[in-house]
């Protein structure tokens, strides 16, 4: 009795491995496409990083493309760009706000230029083919390597280079896609020769990472420009002579059989009327005064005529 | 798929280093132990006080079972958001992980203590009392003893929960096995997510038998009836070889 009864079991187990083994085959379970958006050919799906200022132009996008009558689905905080281009390559979403050093460099694994109109001309012609982007705008939020005010004054860092002889004895902290990124650890290693003592995944230059830095668990940490800690808590960004961190313009990315007239007016007109300090003060409003995005991006939109 | 994880699992580069599945592992297993002995050291005298005199068991074991209902996840960010500022150092992130390990933990160990002490057989209760002990002597030698099983089946359900929550440590930026369901989802690295919470899985596991080992060992004999030789049959020494038994022979009080 009880031998039938593992036997049974036994072969149960087999037969549950192999079906989940012939029947995951090759395939990614965690890919963005099992589960496409039955989205009509006119609505537009809006998606965003997981940060606040990405998810706060995405919202400037839906509300600004919502005011000209264009059907508009939100899909915001999806991940690292690691983790939503697959998304756009297959359709799940089809509108992201982007930066144009850093997707320079995920397309082009060669990409050289570090000048705003450079870096754009050569994204565009990396861009693969079923994407697009539209005009750049002039506010930039580069990543940025932040040191404490008194770990600044101590060693005397005004930039990374600096880093050199100290970085052995320094903890490093960013999100945890910096650990492969060119952008990241391995970045500051060929740009710099920065070999850090450890390197802490946080988030990305959200609040764990300004925690960190606080409490001393970290020594240098990533953080975006556009970021109100950094002056909140006097922060010091390093320097970046040797542009590692490439001129970052926000710029729309878009599935090429997406784009309509009205939808490029719409986002052209955007990215004329946002600069960097504008950028800034919006952030400053979500993350500092905890206002909804919502309520900010309607606020900016009505300001410039735009919505 | 499947091929592309073990690849990964057994890749050597995986296994050393800074980053390694080894000192992962030690990672995790320190934070796991570390609250689960916390919270045995706090939910095990509370719950043999329980079980002994009667008294708070409404209030304390409602609070128990309502704490297994707290999002661990959630009361992490809002660990870290309170005694993060407070702290500093790896302190400051260490303190916040660990208070939400600690209190999953306690529920399963208090409800096995109490329950435990609270089932143990009322007639070796009297005869405890009957020999003389007094509250704690009897507690001591008699309901905790009784209730080793419970209270180990509790310890062990807190092992396996913690070590399989003990993964959210790295969601603020410490160790342990969660790094590598952390990272890999970060880049897309299915197998390194893949194998990260088979190794999670895994490590759960094994250290579930181990403590059953201690289980069997610790946990009295009387209880278990588990002993080394099979028992003696009573067997009459007469009946079989045909030989009369002695007769008593009654000899008067001297």
């Amino acid at each position: 009795m009880k031998r039938s009864r593992i036997a049974l079991a036994v072969t149960a187990a087999a037969a549950m491995i192999g079906v989940a083994a012939c029947g995951s085959g090759s395939s990614d379970p965690l890919a963005a496409g099992s589960s496409p958006v039955q989205a009509g050919s006119r609505t537009i799906v809006v998606g965003s990083a997981n940060f606040p200022e990405s998810a706060l132009l995405a919202e400037i996008y839906a509300g600004a493309l919502s005011a000209r009558g264009v059907t508009v689905q939100k899909k915001l905080n999806i991940g690292s760009r690691e983790t939503y281009i697959p998304a756009l390559k297959d359709g799940s979403i089809d509108l992201i706000p982007e930066y144009t050093g850093v997707l320079d460099q995920y397309f082009n694994k060669s990409a050289k230029a570090t000048d705003s109109n450079a870096v754009y001309a050569e994204l565009k012609a990396a861009v693969p083919a079923t994407m697009t982007i539209l005009n750049k705008s002039a506010a930039q939020d580069k990543d940025a390597v932040v040191v404490t005010k008194g770990t600044a004054a101590k060693l005397g860092l005004k930039s990374i280079a600096d880093l050199q002889t100290y970085a052995k004895d320094l903890t490093l902290g960013g999100p945890p896609e910096w650990k492969t990124r060119p952008t990241g650890v391995p970045g500051l290693k060929k740009f710099y020769n920065l070999d850090f003592k450890d390197f802490r995944p946080l988030d990305a230059g959200g609040p764990l990472s300004v925690q960190a830095l606080k409490n001393g668990q970290v020594d240098a940490v990533n953080l975006f420009t556009t970021d109100p800690s950094i002056a909140d808590n006097g922060f010091v960004i390093l320097d970046d002579p040797k542009n590692l961190f490439a001129a970052q313009n926000v710029v729309p990315l878009i599935t090429k059989s997406k784009v309509t007239p009205t939808i490029s007016a719409s986002l052209n007109a955007i990215s004329a009327k946002l600069d960097t300090a504008t950028l800034g003060e919006l952030v400053k409003e979500v993350v500092v005064d905890k206002k909804d995005p919502v309520v900010v991006a309607k606020e900016f939109l009505a300001k410039n005529g735009l919505g | 798929m499947i091929n592309r994880i073990l690849a990964w699992l057994t890749d050597r580069n995986h296994w050393q280093g800074s980053d390694g599945i080894l000192r992962r592992l030690v990672e995790h297993l320190g934070y796991s132990l570390t609250a689960v002995l916390i919270a045995a050291l706090i939910a095990i005298p509370l719950g043999l006080y329980i079980g002994h005199t009667g008294r708070g068991r409404f209030l304390v074991v409602n609070l128990a079972g309502a704490a297994r209902a707290i999002p661990s996840l959630g009361l992490l960010y809002l660990a870290v958001l309170w005694l993060g500022p407070k702290l500093s150092g790896d302190i400051a992130f260490l303190a916040p992980a660990g208070l939400v390990l600690v209190v999953l933990a306690i529920p399963p160990i208090l409800s096995g203590a109490y329950a435990g002490v609270e089932g143990v057989d009322p007639d070796a209760r009297d005869a405890a009392t009957g020999m003389g002990m007094r509250g704690t002597e009897v507690l001591r030698h008699v309901e905790f003893p009784c209730a080793l099983p419970l209270i180990m089946s509790g310890i062990r359900s807190a092992t396996l929960q913690v070590i399989a929550t003990a993964t959210i440590a790295a969601v603020v930026g410490l160790g342990g096995l969660g790094r590598f369901l952390i990272d890999g989802l970060a880049v897309r690295d299915t197998p390194q997510t893949a194998s990260g919470a088979i190794l999670v899985a895994a490590l759960a596991l094994a250290v579930d038998m181990v403590l059953a080992l201690v289980q069997r060992s610790v946990v009295s004999r009387g209880l278990t009836g588990r002993y080394a030789k099979a028992p003696t049959v009573e067997t009459d020494n007469y009946t079989e070889t045909g030989a009369k038994p002695p007769t008593p022979v009654l000899q008067p009080i001297a």
